[in-house]
């Protein structure tokens, strides 16, 4: 049962970028999307969020319940943003405001989009950073982005991500500005989102390390098509594409080297 | 090894780096450092351990509060505002992100040019610019176009050949990858250390992708909290390391092998005994 269907989906910017692209995303369930960079992974993902430039033209549809998001515009798709589904990026120090405390950001939409009171909207607020497990939530607060680090400020942008409850939640390269061992933390955070909320999650990542660290099906992306589509098991014991295969072998120490493991 | 045979064209002793505040930031604190020409030696650890400040302080565009920096023998002069002294072109820098250390608005090869200028200005034999493009991979008629027209990849390959154009004996690259994709990181990481070897010249390897590092670091250097703690052959390292902090930062890899392993985060309790645990420095 899915709860984003994307159906032959297609961006043109100038010329085409992505071609027939086909997707579900199902709650519980983390969705990978792997691929080499310039390869659409991010345009689809922007293109679920209506966020491409005004002059990229998409076809296709985007089905999320009984609404199709291509095409959606101002107040219908602001209320669809933020709300039902969300976003989580690559840099944390450029999506989070730096002259904004991180408690006006983690209010203002839930204000918005679940008509909560401030005072209540802060208490709420509280609860979602100690969730992330982000220290000292209510001195958290009243602090700005700077003066927290980089692992701290992904977890602060997520907590803004999941702060309305979404149903979807699109991370792009979540962890890829962030050391191994920061890194280790915020997968946990987001495979225990899921498995806790149902969320459905689309993960945008060339790491495969990361993909095989938690999510559950995955679909490798070339040249603005996906050329493969198989749960994580599969794709990376038996691939069926030779891209796949070329991509795992590539990897430095990969899994005809886990002499380690 | 080459560290029996080959001479030291980089030596630091005790070097620390303090950033003014208060209280001061020590974000180097009394680390010593050789690099062996022909050699790459990785240097790995956290955002915030002082990689960074270390590069740049080795190179000359970081003072330091203490310690020795020796390049070929003869003290690191601090870079000021005018162009460095002949001889301290053969140390070169790369940085993390390549669309920053091109001029946008200059031909490429142009700015490749400019490296082989420096090695002229040495009297040591030049490259020519065809050779420089060939060896990292790109076509010498794209020489006229501007640094947007190329992909990020192929912008850090090109920062490359500009930093070897110089005829580097020692070469400092701090994340060089890590802007890239997947398998671009490990083919370029590959032809850093193949060019650098054929040149002969030393390179300091700065990184957190330790995956890569194992694949071409002769040595690696740990650095946690500003300070070395360990350091070895790499296949010890990975093998045999002894140092609590290595060991979770090998655990944390995620293991690419399909079975939905996550891999282990380190707790606070943990990281407070790592800056406290005796280095492993032989």
């Amino acid at each position: 049962m899915s709860i984003l269907t994307i159906d032959h989906l297609g961006i043109e910017i100038g010329h085409p970028l992505v071609h027939d692209l086909s997707l579900d995303l199902e709650p519980g369930r983390i969705q990978g999307l792997a691929g080499q960079s310039g390869s659409g992974k991010t345009l689809t993902s922007l293109a679920i969020l209506g966020l491409l430039p005004r002059t990229a033209r998409v076809s296709g549809s985007i089905h999320f319940g009984d609404r199709d998001l291509v095409g959606l515009t101002g107040r219908r798709l602001a209320d669809i943003r933020g709300r039902h589904i969300s976003m989580v990026f690559q840099d944390p120090s450029s999506s989070l405001h730096p002259q904004l405390t991180v408690g006006h950001q983690l209010t203002d939409h839930m204000r918005r989009h679940l008509g909560l009171g401030r005072r209540r909207a802060v208490e709420r607020a509280v609860e979602l950073l100690s969730q992330v497990k982000v220290p000292e939530p209510e001195r958290a607060l009243r602090r700005y982005p700077h003066q927290f680090s980089g692992g701290q400020r992904q977890r602060i942008a997520i907590a803004i991500a999941i702060a309305c409850e979404p149903e979807v939640l699109l991370a792009d390269e979540p962890t890829t500005a962030l050391d191994v061992t920061v890194q280790a933390g915020i997968l946990q955070l987001l495979r225990e989102l899921v498995d806790e909320r149902s969320l459905a999650v689309l993960l945008v990542t060339h790491d495969l390390g990361v993909m095989s660290a938690v999510a559950d099906d995955i679909a490798v992306m070339r040249a603005g098509r996906i050329v493969e589509r198989a749960d994580r098991h599969t794709l990376f014991h038996s691939p069926r594409s030779d891209y796949t295969r070329t991509l795992l072998e590539a990897l430095p120490g990969a899994r005809h080297g886990g002499s380690d493991a | 090894m080459p560290e029996t045979t080959r001479p030291a064209v980089l030596h630091a002793e005790d070097v620390s780096v303090v950033y003014p505040g208060r209280p001061p930031v020590v974000a180097v604190d009394g680390v010593s450092v050789t690099v062996h020409a022909g050699e790459t030696v990785a240097l790995v650890g956290e955002s915030g351990s002082g990689k960074s400040s270390l590069g740049r302080a080795l190179i000359g565009m970081e003072p330091v509060a203490g310690g020795t920096i020796e390049f070929d023998g003869r003290p690191v002069v601090p870079l000021g505002l005018r162009a460095r002294a002949a001889r301290d072109t053969a140390m070169q820098m790369v940085f993390q992100d390549p669309s920053t250390a091109l001029n946008p608005r200059r031909p490429v090869g142009d700015q490749v040019r400019d490296g082989i200028r420096a090695a002229a200005r040495r009297g040591v034999d030049v490259p020519d610019l065809p050779d420089l493009f060939g060896r990292v991979g790109l076509d010498p008629g794209s020489a006229g176009r501007r640094p947007r027209e190329f992909s990020g990849g192929q912008q850090q390959r090109l920062v490359i050949a500009r930093a070897l154009a110089a005829s580097p004996r020692l070469l400092i690259a701090d994340e060089p990858i890590s802007s890239l994709d997947a398998s671009t990181q490990s083919s370029v990481a590959d032809l850093m250390r193949r060019l650098v070897a054929e040149a002969g010249a030393g390179m300091l390897f700065i990184s957190h992708d330790l995956s890569v590092v194992r694949r071409i670091a002769d040595r690696v250097l740990v650095m946690y909290a500003g300070r070395i703690v360990e350091q070895g052959p790499t296949e010890q390292i990975w093998a045999a390391h002894r140092h609590p902090y290595t060991r979770a930062l090998l655990g944390a890899i995620p293991v690419p092998d399909g079975e939905g392993r996550l891999p282990r985060a380190p707790s606070e309790e943990e990281r407070a005994t790592w800056r406290e645990a005796a280095a492993f420095l032989d």
